[in-house]
């Protein structure tokens, strides 16, 4: 029998009991059920601001429908628990569902608190909590035009941010004399202040709001308790958190004076089988509002019940982060509460950069710091207080700008092996030395095998640092050398073929390579060179070059004989075409299967075949796909606004227009696209290098996604896009990838590689950062003015079709072939059957 | 050198730099390769006996360290034109036979 597993509330605690429980090994032995009142499974609350710059509901989503089905983990949404009866072990919801348990796990998390102010109640006056409340917020954002934020602290700030965003004069109100009192101290506070009124955010601080009264210019008018007041059309209350005890506070469960569900290092309730994680959870009379302590207590809750020995002994509240454009971070003890402690503090108005350092009473050991504007040292200094380490001999080289080139950061070897690089997965030094043993050698390795650095980001460098010194170690090499025959990455031979406008190999090798050149070097310079100057790939002088695949226009199979997939653009096809295929596919006896990219591969055809079935598809209008290149697929769709009842917008025909255009261009491996008329999505475009998905006002664009063997879900990279915009940046984002993509790296990988990220990625393509867009078009317009069928080429030419033969001295065809029929179409013989002289083989087709 | 006779399987002309072509002698494959920057001609065995198919005149060919290699089209395994070695897995060979161009024709002995 299985036990079973109440979990009640679904935030992202809730969530990450629940994934860390269903992985474990023992996941068998039990049965979870979860319970919401909100309307969606978990989502990601520390991105919600990204809510406001386009994310959806689903970006933000961190778990799926689908996941938990697969999981067998029962959900329930918006039925919230109201009671327990512990007599017969169940929980009782609001709409009298009762549920069993063997544990019950509280993850009820927090909810936003609203000062009790006469007036707090109006219909613009909001909270910043669920994605049901940033809906509210967007809605009486649109009808207002200014904006006041109760609450000067971290997501006080955060909601500014969104108000700014919606265009509104906004204000912010604190009750404290500075801004983020709990993690700044005054100095950060102040510059801070200054640098957030810079960008026109006003910020009111110690103000006590009395009273919300009907204004007489603007909606509402808040009168303070100095006597001055303020009007404004709306209000958000940001002023902290509170837990959600209330349903443990009902049934007796025990909780603390100022609330909170008080729990042991177990995170154990006074009740045995009752757990609370999260921010509903007070633990040594302390409640945890960040996401990481909060996982940390669902690690230790799961391993308490599947017998380990995890304990919660309270965490790190250090935070690193991005608020209105300001860097700002606060570790340890930011305030020098510490008996007898000493602080170091820079300060530069010019450059606006704020730092403070305290120190222990024998200046030996880091006890807490504040960094405003430049949070560089956030990682040096964050390890260095955590992990109790000596402060070197003049401390003040960790806070002082980089005078020439010294600037101090503690070299990563001197971590020790538990040390905690990425708080947000729980990710140690020593894991990620790990991976690195275990053959991780780039930033994408180790976030596929850690997930360390996936989270808030605030990690990155310190976790690259440790790879790059790991790797050192091994004696790896850290080099991006394409292979043994150029001294260059594939980047840099792709800058060198365009500047120096070179147009061949042998040109390239002779004058920055040696020996000659192999398996890797060649089809990769193969394809720079068809990225910038889109030759027919086998001209003589490109011929050597191509991969198996490329070199005869078609996907090698294990026989050795290939596979014929046209283009068939978009997915649409007419009956008359579909008539040609199955007659050809028929006449040589080829296996016909639909492909994943709604197209038909036709398997089995030998080499000296190729020209004359691509003639009789040539004449019927089929090009060639291009299945066998390093260059665009399929642009999957939608049948879109022209059939659908939901569409949006015309999906098919943006797909047929996007592939062919983009139809024969070399990158560094194979692009895929999807379009989808509207946002249910059916054409799965977000799992695509390029995304395109219609909305109301125009075509949103996600780049940078996959499927395959490590899916990634691609970035949301810009909206409202009309056909002329989203075509431009198409053009940019694929021939900056083309140009600076490594040998057969997707784009999700270059995007994760890339220094900057998507931010940088859009500075570039949106922005223009490096001066550089109106060459990308023009090279991509050059490229595609360039694009000819190969096939075509080749059938029209009978000395390029000399070639395709397997015997150059004979007609006779490869005695190695034999084929067997299974569920009435052709399959290769296997070794067993091909000794078995019972077994007849398919006669082949001359 | 071995006394069996040449026989020619095609023009030199024939050959294009840098690739292979398989011709059929007395019922074995034969994959023959030009390269450019050496000058010179290779004949191995077209049968990959790791992908156990015929098409290792269709693979690409280059050098690694001071070898002269093919790169096998199914699994890119690397053959030693020369000793006909596999460079991954030197438990398996194929078959190297001399070639040479006699007044414009490639021939072979096999």
């Amino acid at each position: 029998m299985k036990k079973r597993i109440v979990v009640v509330g679904n935030g992202m605690v809730g969530h990450k009991f629940i994934d860390n429980l269903v992985n474990h090994a023992d996941a068998d032995q039990y049965q979870v059920i979860t319970f919401s009142e909100e309307p969606r499974l978990a989502y990601d609350r520390v991105q919600l601001s990204k809510y406001f710059s386009g994310s959806t509901a689903e970006d933000l989503a961190l778990t799926n429908a689908d996941y938990y089905n697969e999981k067998n983990v029962e959900f329930i949404l918006k039925d919230k628990v109201v009671d327990l009866d512990f007599d017969n072990k169940e929980v009782i919801t609001a709409s009298g569902r009762r549920e069993g348990y063997d544990k019950l796990i509280l993850a009820t998390g927090s909810f936003p608190f609203v000062p009790p102010i006469p007036g707090n109640n109006g219909e613009h006056c909001l909270v910043y909590r669920t994605i049901e409340d940033l809906e509210a917020i967007t809605h009486s954002a649109a009808q207002s035009k200014v904006g006041v934020v109760v609450g000067g602290g971290l997501l006080g700030l955060e909601a500014a941010a969104a108000l700014k965003a919606a265009g509104l004069e906004t204000h912010v109100v604190e009750f404290a004399p500075r801004l983020m009192a709990v993690q700044l101290d005054e100095g950060g506070g102040k510059l801070l202040r200054r640098k957030i009124e810079s960008i026109g955010v006003k910020v009111h601080t110690q103000k006590a709001t009395n009273e919300i009264v009907a204004g007489t210019e603007a909606r509402y008018r808040m009168n303070f308790a100095d006597g001055s007041h303020l009007e404004t059309d709306m209000i958000l209350f940001s002023a902290g958190i509170r837990p959600q005890d209330e349903l443990a506070r009902k049934c007796g469960i025990q909780v603390g004076e100022r609330g909170g569900i008080v729990v042991d290092n177990n995170c154990q309730t006074n009740l045995e089988n009752v757990y609370a994680i999260g921010e509903c959870a007070l633990w040594n009379n302390r409640i945890y509002g960040l996401v990481a302590p909060g996982y940390q207590m669902a690690k230790v809750a799961v391993s308490h019940i599947t017998g380990g020995s995890d304990q919660f002994m309270g965490a790190d509240m250090s935070t690193k982060l991005k608020l209105l454009g300001v860097d700002v971070a606060s570790i340890g003890d930011a305030h020098g509460t510490t008996p007898g402690s000493l602080s170091y503090t820079y300060s530069n108005d010019v450059d606006e950069v704020y730092k403070r350092m305290i120190v222990s009473a024998d200046n030996k050991k880091l006890l807490g710091a504040v960094l405003v504007g430049d949070v560089e040292a956030y990682g040096t200094l964050q390890q260095m207080c955590v992990n109790g380490m000596d402060l070197p001999e003049d401390p003040n080289c960790l806070i002082l700008p980089n005078v020439d080139g010294g600037g101090m950061a503690i070299g990563v070897d001197a971590l020790p092996e538990a040390a905690m690089i990425c708080s947000c997965y729980d990710v140690s030094k020593g894991a990620i030395c790990c991976s690195v043993q275990n053959g991780a050698r780039t930033m994408g390795d180790i976030k596929a095998l850690t997930k360390a650095s996936t989270g808030c980001g605030g990690c990155t460098a310190l976790t690259k640092q440790v790879m790059d010194s790991e790797l050192k170690k091994l004696g790896v090499e850290v080099s991006n050398h394409i292979c043994e025959h150029f001294p260059h990455s594939r980047q840099e031979l792709a800058d060198i073929v365009r500047i120096k406008k070179i147009k061949t190999f042998d040109d390239l090798l002779d004058g920055h390579g040696h020996g000659l050149g192999c398996d890797i070097c060649k089809p990769a310079v193969g394809s720079i060179l068809a990225a910038f100057w889109n030759e027919y790939v086998l001209d003589k002088k490109h011929i050597g070059l191509q991969d198996t695949n490329d070199i005869f226009l078609g996907n090698m199979q294990k026989d050795g004989t290939y596979s014929i997939v046209p283009r068939v653009a978009g997915g649409e096809i007419t009956p008359d075409k579909l008539i040609v295929l199955g007659q050809v596919a028929k006449q040589y006896k080829l296996y016909t299967k639909i492909t994943g990219g709604q197209r038909i591969d036709l398997f089995g055809a030998q080499l000296h075949q190729l020209p004359a079935i691509w003639k009789v598809l040539v004449e019927a209008g089929f090009e060639t796909g291009h299945a066998y290149g390093k260059s665009l697929r399929t642009v999957k769709s939608c049948v879109g606004s022209t059939w659908c009842r939901y569409g949006v917008l015309d999906s098919v025909g943006m797909a047929i227009t996007l592939e062919n255009r983009y139809k024969g261009v070399r990158a560094p491996h194979k692009i895929k696209f999807g379009v989808s008329g509207c946002t249910r999505e059916c054409a799965e475009a977000q799992s695509k290098d390029f995304g395109v998905i219609a909305t109301e006002t125009g075509w949103s664009l996600y780049v940078c996604g996959n499927g395959g063997m490590r899916p990634r879900h691609a970035d949301l990279f810009a909206t409202s896009l009309d056909d002329a915009t989203l075509i431009k940046y198409i053009d940019r984002v694929m021939m900056f990838y083309i140009r600076t993509g490594d040998r057969l790296q997707r784009t999700s990988v270059w995007l994760e590689n890339m220094e900057g990220g998507l931010d940088y990625l859009k500075k570039v393509v949106i922005d223009d950062k490096l001066s550089i867009c109106a060459e990308l078009e023009e090279q991509m317009a050059y490229n595609i003015g360039q694009y000819q069928c190969e096939w075509k080429t080749t059938v029209e030419n009978e000395e390029l079709q000399k070639r395709f033969k397997h015997f150059i001295n004979t007609d006779a065809i490869d005695s190695n072939l034999a084929y067997v029929v299974e569920r009435e179409q052709v399959r290769p013989a296997t070794a067993l059957e091909r000794s078995n002289t019972n077994i007849q083989f398919v006669e082949l087709v001359d | 050198m071995s006394d069996k006779p040449w026989i020619s399987v095609c023009e030199f002309d024939d050959l294009i730099p840098d690739t292979g072509v398989c011709a059929l002698v007395n019922s074995k494959q034969v994959a023959i390769f030009r390269s450019r920057r050496l000058n010179e001609i290779f004949a191995v065995s077209n049968f990959d006996p790791i992908g156990e198919a015929n098409v290792l005149s269709r693979g690409i060919i280059g050098s690694i360290g001071d070898e002269v290699v093919v790169a096998s089209p199914l699994y890119k395994e690397h053959y030693n034109l020369r000793t006909g070695e596999c460079l991954e897995k030197p438990e398996y060979t194929v078959a190297v036979y001399p070639v040479r161009v006699d007044d414009g024709l490639v021939q072979v002995q096999v």
